[in-house]
């Protein structure tokens, strides 16, 4: 049980590329895109889960309180917001897509081969 | 490729990056057992170097700054090239605005919750921002639910108006000032405290408003940056979805 | 602390507040904006100069907001920076004001926006190379990636950046997320981020998968930034639509950093755990490098669209500095360095004046371009030099990069590498030779009727639609042939410069001393480097030089006949697999990892 965590970010992980692999629609690639995303930020937070740990806020518990590992919850903070704006820009581009190339479909994106 | 040699490709090299990562993963220390010493030490001195009650925010705004730095310039990165992939292209015009652009099917009783609820949510955002250090929150998720309540005036059916609201040359404006602000405040530590990033205000006392020096003040800047980004995100795709229609030379 | 110190960070801000400043004023005039951003760029670049000047006797540790290491753990982040970190942070400022410079008189209207986007791209690559953390690489890893993303769709008017830029991101962003899984597996077995602390938790554990997989992700995530095979599709899209001023960064130094992030991982967090397998790990990586020179390097052959040309060419280098980097010796990390030098200052000089034809003639395609450049000779002879270097000629700063990586490959036995790496630099440096022959004198058969009739019309189909919208100038302003004729110069002459290619020498050794370098970060020891022999250049580096250049100019006559140096069916075979699909890019980074994956665990766990 205590390795659940892991599996199913490794699962996601793949699943996700999958999903990017077998897109016929920009907009559905830009979700697996997140689906990968989650999957490293489940394997973040388990890592610094310490059992029976509150949250590391000591504004009502007392300072030698266990709580969990600040650091991987700061780093996945970050690392939110670093994917939420990757994601933007890719349904950015998506918009563009489908107004140049009459399409969001990546089959239909042959501007450029070789 | 076709999708059959794609697959082809793809689902053996998968299922053996499945095997890699969860052969690597099984041999961490099992789910509960952090082992330390970065989360520990942090916990243990953290209230008492930095006066302040959220780890979190002190590890993203004190301890690891600069991280926080690199982030927030990702988020402005990010918003200036929306800006600059979205703007209009030659050839598109927009459709006439004015009141045919209120949506006529929003109800009375929509209009009124969401404004109501534009209120509600400046305070909260507000409360979240500034109250960084001392409980769940910070600049960054304050900054969503402050972009949040100008979007709401969206909701509502008033497109026009939120524009009026929010003009794009003071979002980009905010923008780009929040981001300045953190830079400036790092600066800041350089020139009165001696070191890049060094929290150069009085600490106060942990639990009030006016302590952890200041992470306050970053938790502020960072709010108006991460408002003023994700609003211009925001109005960026609105007009390419409500505004613009394309003239003769867009799609070929 | 000294005043030289806080020079780290300001570098790295400095450009950050002239993009604000660019963002925030966007109304302001254009030459304003470009104003802000060449002088800050200048100070960025003088900034770390400064710093190159000083980390001579060991790299200055810069703790962030003055969180000292408390017991030994590392609290906050640290600035590391070395003599290869700033050198390579001091080429990116370059390159920078080179791009800036040129863009002044490049584009007809370009908004304000694009500088500031080229400031935080700046200041993403300088952070990347100064810091010390292995989670603010990330951080500053996606900031370059982000901008670089941005930079490819700037000519959003036609329709390849946008799949170019689609590419780019996807196949970059997959990286990323391996990158951080490998970050969180490294976490969760030491506790630590900061590059030295890693390093010396991991010598208390023998090496295991997890150290394994880790070092897979990590090192695959630089090495797709570095476009090594299979990894590397992105690269050649991302050229052949992002302009030339932004080309010069892509090619001149992004990818370098790419080789120096997998370069530092494996001299810091890494080394220790690596010390038992390092002939196996040696063997694998080598592989790595030798594949993609020499893939690249025969499709860059067979292109006729001179930005994909010189694109694959950048991915052939890249084999050539992976090798160097793989070889896990000073002597050819040293030689790795010089190599990235000089092949970013030729390459940005290049991909400069491949700018220069497109404004003045309209077109891309190399065929299309025949005879096209006969009035600007000083352009051609950029071009010819150009080729040269490439090639590996005598004298030139990648024939000593490339001396140092033989010498070291003839010392670990790897005695038939320089021979290969010899025929990649002929085969890249004759197609640069070919097209500037038919280009700048009109040389040239026209294309022969052999090949497909369906390939030539998407290879002719491609090229044309890439210029489409760019309306030819009748006047070429000079400083469109200067700024390349000034970077291609500096190309030639660094490796003459007396004492360069020893400190480069000093620093490689320096770079990869883990011991000192942890010392230096976590107790602020002074680290005393042993003396470092300068290498001399052997005989067999002249012959080497000699025949992949008169292998060059014998290629570049085959070409200027249109011979082709592949079956027909293997040619095919590798321009079906750029299909522009991201999904196949996926599926192959996939391969990639999992074949790679397989090695580097049985090399460092087996």
């Amino acid at each position: 049980m205590t390795f659940l965590p892991y599996a199913v970010a490794a699962w996601l992980f793949v699943v996700g590329l999958y999903g990017i692999v077998t897109s016929r629609h920009l907009v559905h690639l830009a979700v697996c895109l997140t689906v990968v995303q989650s999957s490293t930020y489940l394997i973040l937070l388990s890592t610094g889960y310490v059992r029976h740990g509150s949250a590391p806020i000591y504004a009502d518990i007392p300072p030698v309180a266990t709580a969990v590992d600040p650091v991987v919850q700061a780093l996945t903070l970050t690392d939110i917001v670093v994917e939420s704006t990757i994601t933007a820009l890719l349904l950015a581009l998506a918009v563009q897509a489908m107004k140049r190339f009459g399409s969001v479909d990546p089959t239909f994106l042959r501007q450029l081969r070789g | 490729m076709s999708q059959r040699g794609r697959l082809l490709l793809f689902l053996p090299s998968a299922a053996v990056l499945l095997f890699l990562l969860i052969d690597g993963l099984q041999r961490l220390t099992g789910f509960g057992h952090y082992p330390g010493p970065y989360g520990f030490v942090l916990n243990g001195v953290g209230v008492n170097q930095r006066h302040a009650t959220n780890l979190v925010t002190a590890v993203n705004f004190d301890y690891r700054a600069f991280d926080t730095l690199g982030e927030e310039f990702i988020l402005f990165t990010a918003t200036t090239a929306i800006v600059l992939i979205l703007r209009h292209m030659r050839g598109e015009r927009e459709r006439p605005s004015g009141d045919e652009l209120r949506r006529e099917n929003a109800s009375e009783a929509l209009r009124g919750m969401a404004l109501a609820f534009v209120a509600a949510l400046i305070v909260l955002g507000g409360y979240v921002v500034t109250h960084g250090a001392l409980t769940p929150g910070g600049g960054f998720q304050g900054g969503v639910v402050l972009g949040c309540a100008a979007f709401l005036v969206f909701l509502a059916g008033e497109v026009v108006a939120m524009k009026r609201v929010a003009p794009e040359k003071l979002l980009e404006f905010a923008d780009a000032a929040g981001a300045a602000g953190f830079a400036l405040l790092g600066i800041g530590g350089l020139v009165f405290a001696g070191v890049f990033f060094q929290n150069f205000l009085d600490l106060g006392k942990p639990g009030s408003l006016n302590s952890a020096g200041t992470m306050p003040l970053v938790s502020i800047s960072i709010g108006i940056e991460v408002a003023g980004a994700f609003l211009l995100v925001w109005t960026e795709f609105l007009d390419q979805a409500v505004l613009v229609r394309s003239g003769g030379g867009g799609s070929e | 602390m000294t005043t030289v110190q806080h020079l780290a960070p300001l570098a790295v801000v400095i450009p950050l507040l002239a993009a604000c400043v660019i963002a925030g004023l966007s109304f302001l005039p254009r030459r304003l904006h470009e104003v802000v951003a060449i002088g800050a760029a200048i100070a960025s670049t003088t900034l770390c100069a400064i710093l190159l000047a000083h980390a001579n006797d060991g790299p200055i540790v810069y703790w962030l907001g003055h969180w000292e290491p408390h017991h030994g753990v590392a609290l906050g982040i640290s600035l590391t920076v070395d003599q290869l970190g700033a050198g390579i942070a001091t080429l990116t400022g370059v390159l920078v004001i080179a791009s800036l410079v040129y863009s002044t008189r490049y584009y007809d209207e370009i908004d304000g926006p694009y500088f500031a986007l080229v400031m935080t791209f700046m200041a993403g690559m300088v952070a990347f190379s100064l810091t010390g953390d292995l989670f603010d690489m990330f951080v500053f890893f996606e900031l370059m990636s982000v901008a670089a993303f941005a930079l490819t769709a700037v000519m959003i008017e036609e329709r390849g950046p946008i799949q170019g830029a689609i590419n780019f991101a996807v196949t970059n962003s997959v990286a990323g997320f391996g990158l951080l899984v490998g970050i969180a597996l490294l976490y969760g077995r030491t506790g630590a981020l900061n590059l030295a602390q890693i390093g010396l938790s991991l010598d208390h554990h023998p090496a295991d998968a997890l150290v394994a997989v880790a070092l897979l992700l990590v090192v695959a995530a630089f090495l797709t930034k570095a476009a090594a095979v299979p990894f590397h599709f992105w690269l050649a899209d991302a050229h052949a639509v992002a302009p030339a001023p932004v080309s010069i960064l892509f090619s001149g130094v992004m990818v370098e950093l790419g080789v120096f992030g997998a370069a530092r991982v494996l001299s810091t967090a890494f080394a220790q755990p690596i010390e038992p397998s390092l002939h196996d790990l040696r063997m694998v990586l080598v592989g790595v490098g030798v594949v993609t020179a020499v893939v690249a390097a025969f499709s860059c052959f067979q292109q006729r669209h001179l930005k994909r040309l010189l694109a694959f060419s950048t991915i052939s280098h890249m084999g050539i500095v992976i090798c160097g980097v793989a070889l896990l010796a000073d002597r050819a990390l040293a030689g790795a360095a010089s190599y990235a030098l000089g092949h970013g200052l030729a390459k940005g000089a290049l991909f400069l004046g491949t700018g220069t034809l497109l404004h003045r003639c309209g077109a891309i395609d190399e065929f299309q371009l025949r005879g096209q450049g006969r009035d600007l000779p000083l352009l051609g002879l950029v071009f010819v030099v150009g080729a040269l270097v490439l090639a590996s000629a005598p004298l030139a700063t990648t024939f000593f990069g490339k001396s140092l990586v033989e010498d070291a490959a003839l010392s670990a036995d790897y005695a038939w590498l320089p021979a290969v790496l010899a025929l990649c630099s002929a085969l890249t440096g004759a197609a640069v030779l070919r097209a500037s022959a038919r280009i700048f004198l009109g040389w040239g058969d026209d294309p022969q009727e052999t090949r497909t009739e369906s390939e030539e019309r998407s290879q002719e189909a491609s090229s044309r639609e890439e210029g489409a919208d760019v309306k030819p100038h009748t006047a070429t302003p000079a400083l469109l042939v200067a700024v390349p004729a000034v970077l291609m110069l500096a190309a030639v002459l660094a490796g003459l410069v007396p004492e360069l290619v020893p400190s480069i020498e000093r620093a490689a050794a320096h770079f990869r001393d883990h011991a000192s370098y942890a010392g230096a970060v976590l107790s602020g020891r002074a680290p005393h480097f042993p003396p470092v022999a300068g290498a001399h250049v052997s005989a067999t580096a002249w012959i080497y030089a000699a025949a992949s250049t008169a292998g060059a100019l014998l290629l570049a006559s085959f070409g200027l006949r249109d011979r082709q140096v592949l079956p027909v069916t293997v040619a095919d075979v590798l321009r079906a697999a750029h299909s522009g699909h991201v999904g196949d890019y996926i599926a192959w980074w996939t391969f990639g990892m999992a074949l790679l994956g397989g090695f580097v665990l049985w090399a460092v766990a087996g």
